[in-house]
Formats: structure tokens, sequence, C-alpha cells
């Protein structure tokens, strides 16, 4: 009992925190779900969700393009860095992080200076008598925007996850008769999953409930989410932004129970 | 004569600049157990990989059943290794890793089935068919590697220090059961080790190499008893390593005495390395032989006992069932074949003095050493 008394007393700040600032402000956002600007229950922002059914559609969907294409990006290059010598390694993860010390809203700015219809690449197109192209506030624009602001959130977990292969696994599987296309999909992916499970949470969660990406890259035409959050809590108080809020926490939710589903299906398929 | 499965011509590789490999020259009958036995960094390992298809030689060729096999990739060679750490899919169950091969090479279901049991009951693992392999023991882990392996009937089996893991006598069993299987299947197993009494027990050829050499070929019997040079002699085994002059044909000059050996075939007063083994050699009174010394430590071994005796400051060892103690002085009888004579190599000197058992011993004692082969290059360029 001593021991327990003693750790309860060494988690005591982490404990204090988390209900300060994670338990406290989710049973606020629920609290401001149910009521009106005066503080009566209510079930009105509820039912005025429908008038958001597309905008949640949308940014679920961009989001999930925008997973997609981070996995197919990141999991070749993961897998090479993983492989590569170990000094190499460490620059390759140095170069994959270096854009996240950079502020969010200045990367995301840089992306509208180059993809402006005014922008460096419509210029340069245009000395060599290509172009314009449109390619600013498309929903194109808004997923590049994901991609590139998220792809470090793929990449790093896909590689911890890989790094973890033996080498001899995939020795033995090539020893085997294995080419590479079947050791690729019958040892590596199978190993990858937890890394491609945390990384599609690290890059699908962000990127549905952005609001800064859509509104400088897609303009009025890509509202999602995020944004409507936004204007609500700026112009119409706390109520109905906070309803919004609590239903993509439960949207999130249900996508990441039924990819972890998936995910241990899968892996539950390989050990049978 | 026998057909040669493998073929090794003139083997070379060099890792960042240093040599690995020296000029291998290897050929393996079809059906043989071979041993390849030498200390870490000797490039056994680096062989086996050569003919399992994960290195290719800088220069040199691998011919595999007379076909020359250098760009052959490992997947597609009719060989099954065996690695050290096992190297089992930890995401498949038992079933499944045995299974691997054969699925991968689209073997139909049914025959899948049967030849997975097949070597499940050979290797002893009926009943563990579904567990997963971090619920296995090591010796455990180590049949589903074998069964793993087998299961694709290779011509040859490469086994890379497989029971390096195991513990003394789980290791002896599986020495047993490694030879019984060999012998089952018929095909020829590569195993390498740096274990002697390993190699001496289950080979039918072993092969002992140092730096990136072949040292010698042969069956344990020769190399036990008429290793090549001063390195074979000191790694197989123990033995006392003395100069000597070899006089005439039988007869050879050491330790300030002539003696009779067997040995002949050298030039005249040729300087030679005598190897003698600890076991061969009398105890008797110091009278009643020229070569005496005091014994200067005494150890039980159960067996018979291991004595080291200073004869005019060289330390032999002796392995003897005659009752002695520290600080007596006894005479140490030699007949003709106990000795073997050698010829000077390169190892001449380095090893068969007892003052201590192990070079590192001397190493770690010596603050003068540095553990660079620069530095030994400067001491030999002083000298």
């Amino acid at each position: 009992m001593v021991k327990n008394k003693k750790s309860f007393f060494v988690g005591s700040p982490y404990y204090i925190w988390m209900i300060i600032f994670i338990v406290v402000p989710m049973l606020m956002v629920a609290y401001y779900s149910f009521t009106d600007i005066d503080g009566n229950f209510t079930l009105e922002n509820i039912k005025n969700l429908s008038e958001y059914a597309d905008t949640f559609v949308l940014s679920i969907f961009l989001g999930a393009v925008a997973t997609l294409i981070c996995l197919i990006i990141a999991y070749p290059l993961a897998f090479m860095i993983s492989r590569s010598k170990a000094s190499t390694q460490k620059m390759m993860i140095m170069l994959v992080m270096l854009p996240m010390w950079m502020n969010l809203l200045l990367r995301t700015y840089s992306w509208m200076t180059i993809i402006e219809d005014t922008g460096i690449i419509n210029s340069l197109l245009s000395k060599i008598g290509i172009g314009p192209f449109h390619m600013i506030n498309t929903a194109g624009a808004v997923v590049l925007g994901m991609v590139y602001n998220f792809l470090p959130y793929m990449i790093l977990p896909l590689y911890s996850a890989m790094t973890k292969i033996d080498k001899n696994v995939l020795e033995a599987a090539e020893d085997l008769g294995a080419n590479m296309f079947q050791r690729v999909f019958k040892v590596i992916f199978p190993l990858s999953v937890p890394g491609v499970v945390s990384g599609i949470t690290m890059v699908f969660v962000p990127s549905v409930s952005t609001f800064y990406i859509s509104q400088k890259l897609g303009g009025t035409g890509y509202t999602l989410i995020g944004d409507v959050i936004d204007t609500q809590f700026l112009n119409s108080g706390r109520n109905m932004g906070a309803t919004l809020s609590l239903v993509l926490m439960v949207l999130i939710l249900l996508c990441m129970l039924l990819m972890n589903q998936f995910a241990s299906n899968e892996e539950e398929a390989m050990l049978v | 004569m026998k057909n040669k499965i493998i073929d090794l011509h003139n083997i070379t590789v060099a890792f960042d600049g240093e040599k690995v490999l020296d000029g291998i020259d290897l050929s393996i009958e079809d059906g043989q157990f071979v041993t390849l036995l030498g200390p870490s960094g000797c490039g056994k390992t680096t062989t086996l990989r050569i003919i399992g298809g994960f290195i290719s030689p800088d220069s040199g060729d691998v011919f595999f059943d007379g076909k020359r096999i250098n760009d052959l990739p490992a997947y597609k060679r009719q060989v099954s290794t065996i690695f050290q750490r096992y190297a089992l899919f930890p995401h498949l169950n038992v079933y499944d890793n045995i299974a691997f091969g054969l699925r991968v090479q689209k073997v139909p279901k049914n025959e899948i089935a049967e030849r997975v049991a097949e070597v499940i009951k050979m290797v002893n693992l009926s009943g563990f068919e579904k567990r997963k392999i971090d619920s296995l023991s090591g010796g455990q882990q180590q049949r589903v590697a074998i069964a793993r392996a087998i299961v694709t009937r290779p011509k040859v089996l490469l086994l890379d220090e497989p029971l390096a893991a195991l513990d003394l006598k789980l290791r002896k069993d599986m020495q047993v059961e490694l030879k019984n299987i060999q012998r089952q299947l018929g095909i020829t197993f590569i195993f390498v080790t740096h274990d002697q009494e390993e190699a001496l027990s289950m080979s039918d050829v072993v092969v002992v190499m140092d730096g990136g050499k072949i040292q010698q070929i042969g069956t344990p019997e020769d190399i036990y008893n008429e290793p090549v040079n001063a390195f074979v002699a000191d790694f197989i085994g123990e033995s006392n390593i003395v100069d000597g002059i070899m006089i005439e044909d039988n007869l050879v000059k050491f330790a300030g005495q002539k003696i009779r050996c067997v040995d002949k075939g050298f030039g005249k007063n040729e300087p030679v390395d005598v190897v003698i083994r600890p076991e061969d050699i009398d105890v008797v009174s110091p009278n009643e032989s020229p070569l005496s010394g005091l014994v200067t430590a005494v150890t039980f071994k159960g067996v018979h006992f291991e004595a080291i005796v200073d004869v005019d400051n060289f330390k032999w060892m002796i392995q003897t069932t005659d009752m002695i103690k520290e600080g007596q002085e006894i005479g140490l009888l030699l007949n003709p074949d106990d000795m073997h004579v050698m010829r000077k190599s390169e190892y001449s000197g380095m090893f068969g003095d007892y003052s201590s058992f192990s070079d590192e011993m001397d190493y770690i004692s010596d603050p003068d050493y540095v553990e660079d082969e620069e530095s030994e290059e400067v001491a030999e360029a002083e000298e």
C-alpha cells in the first residue's frame, strides 16, 4: 500500500494536469453542446447539424485523400531510410523534420505564393509560354497543403516501426525463395502495420480538423469543418461550435476504431 | 568420386578496403557435413553468406552443382540458411513460419500441409503448430528454424552458429540431432562455428580458417593429429608448440635434446615447430627422461590432472592421471609418435606456451599492447 501511495504522490501533478486541461475542457465542450446561449438545456444545436453534413463529408474525404497520399509517399521513403547506414538515417530524419521547425502558418503562406494565379509557378511557366494554370482555391491545393504539412507525422512512425524489423528476417524470407514483391507483402508490410496505424492516425486527425490550410489554399469554396468551428466561435458564441467539435471528435473516434479493427484483423489474419 | 555441390574459386571479399576473405578455394562434396571453423573475424560467416547469396565476391567464382551462380540472387538458390539468432517471422505462428518457403514457391496447399507435418514430426514439434514464436523457448525456436529451412528440400543447408545461443547440455543434444537430420536427409550441411569441439564431433570435413584464409582442410582426425601450422594446432585442442630443428628424417632437436620422431621429408637442419599434445606426455621421475621441469600449477579436471610444467622457462601443459603436486620436479617422457613436426609459418612463436591460456590474457595485462594492426607493423619494423 505504501508503494501505491508513493506512486500516487509522484503521479499527482500529472493527474491534476489531466483533470484541468483534458477532462474539464471535454466536459465543458459537452456542456456547451447541449445548452443555448443563456445556458438552458437544448437539442437545437444537434438539430442544426444537418446544415453542416456536406462540410463534414468534405472534411473527412479530403482528410482521407491526404492521408492516403501521405502513406503512399512515406512508405517507400521510410523503408529506404530504415535500411540505410546509421549516419544517412540521422541525416534523412533531420531533413524530414526540418520543415516542422518552421511555423505551420508560414509554410502554408509560402505555398500560397507558390501556387497563386500570379505565383511563382505560373510566372515561371508564363516565361516559357505555358499556362497560367489555376491551382489555388482548389481541392487539390487543400490536399497539397495537408500532405506537405503532415507528411513528417506519417514518415516518423513508419520509420520507427521499420527499424524494428530484423534484417535477418528479411534475409530469411529471401533465403526461403521470396522475391522482392513477396518480401514486401508477406514480411515487411505485416511487420510495419503498427507504424501504418499510428501514421494514419497522426495525419488523418489533424487533416480532418484543420482550418487554416483550407482557408488559405482552398479559399471560400472548400470550407472545412475546422473553418466552420472557427467562425462559429468567433461570431456566434460557443454553443454551435462546441457541438460541431463534439461530433467531429466522435466521427474521428469512429474512424480510428474502424481503422484499428481493420489493422488487428490484418494481424490476426496473418497469424492464423 | 562424388559430385562437387559447392565450388569456390579464389574468392576475395573486402569490406571498406579491409580484406575479409583472401583467395578462398573450397570444394564441397555432395552429402557431406562440412564445418567452417575459426575465431571471430576469420571470414567463416562471410564464406557462408557468399554461398547463400547474401554477399557477392569482389573477385572469384561460386559454382553450385557445376553452374556458376555469382549473379544468382539468394531467393533463386537451392540452399537454405539457419541463421544465428533464428530470424523467425515474428508475425507468423510455428506452422506458418515453416510453410513460408513452400507458400512463396506456390506449392499446392495439400502438399504444403503434408510436407510441413512431416518436418514438424522430424524436429519433434508436434502440437506446437499454432503457437506464437515469442512463446517458444530458445531450443524450440531453434527447431522451428531447422524445420523452416529443410521443408523446402534444399540441396545444401547452411548453418550459421546455430547452437551458440543454447546452453551446454541442450547444445550437445542438438549436435546429435542435427547430425541425425543430416543423415536422414542425405544433403550437404555447411556448418559455421568457433567451437572446436563441436566441429570435431559433428563433421566429415573441417575447414579451419583464420585471417580470411583457409589454414587447413581435413577430417577431424587429420586436423587434430596433423595440424599444418601453429595456428591450427593451438586452435584445435590444447598443444605445446616448441621451436625445434629437424636434424634429419626421424630425428628432431628441441629443448636442448635430440629426440626420435616419426616425421620426415624436411630439409636437413630445417627450423620447425614441434607440437606435443598434453595428453601424450608421460610423467616419469626426473632421471628417467632428458626432459624435466618444475610443476608450477596443478588443476584437477575430474578425468585427469592438468599441470603446467616449467622446462627452462617454457611452460608446458601436461595432462596426466598420475598424482602430481605443485613444486614437484618431474620428467617428461615422449614417444616418437607423440610429436608432430610442422614447417615454420607466419604463426610460429605466437602460440603453444602455457604462461597463460589465451593470448587475450597476455594482452590485458600488458599496458603497451594496443589492439591495432598498425602498431604490430611498427613493432615488426623496429625489430
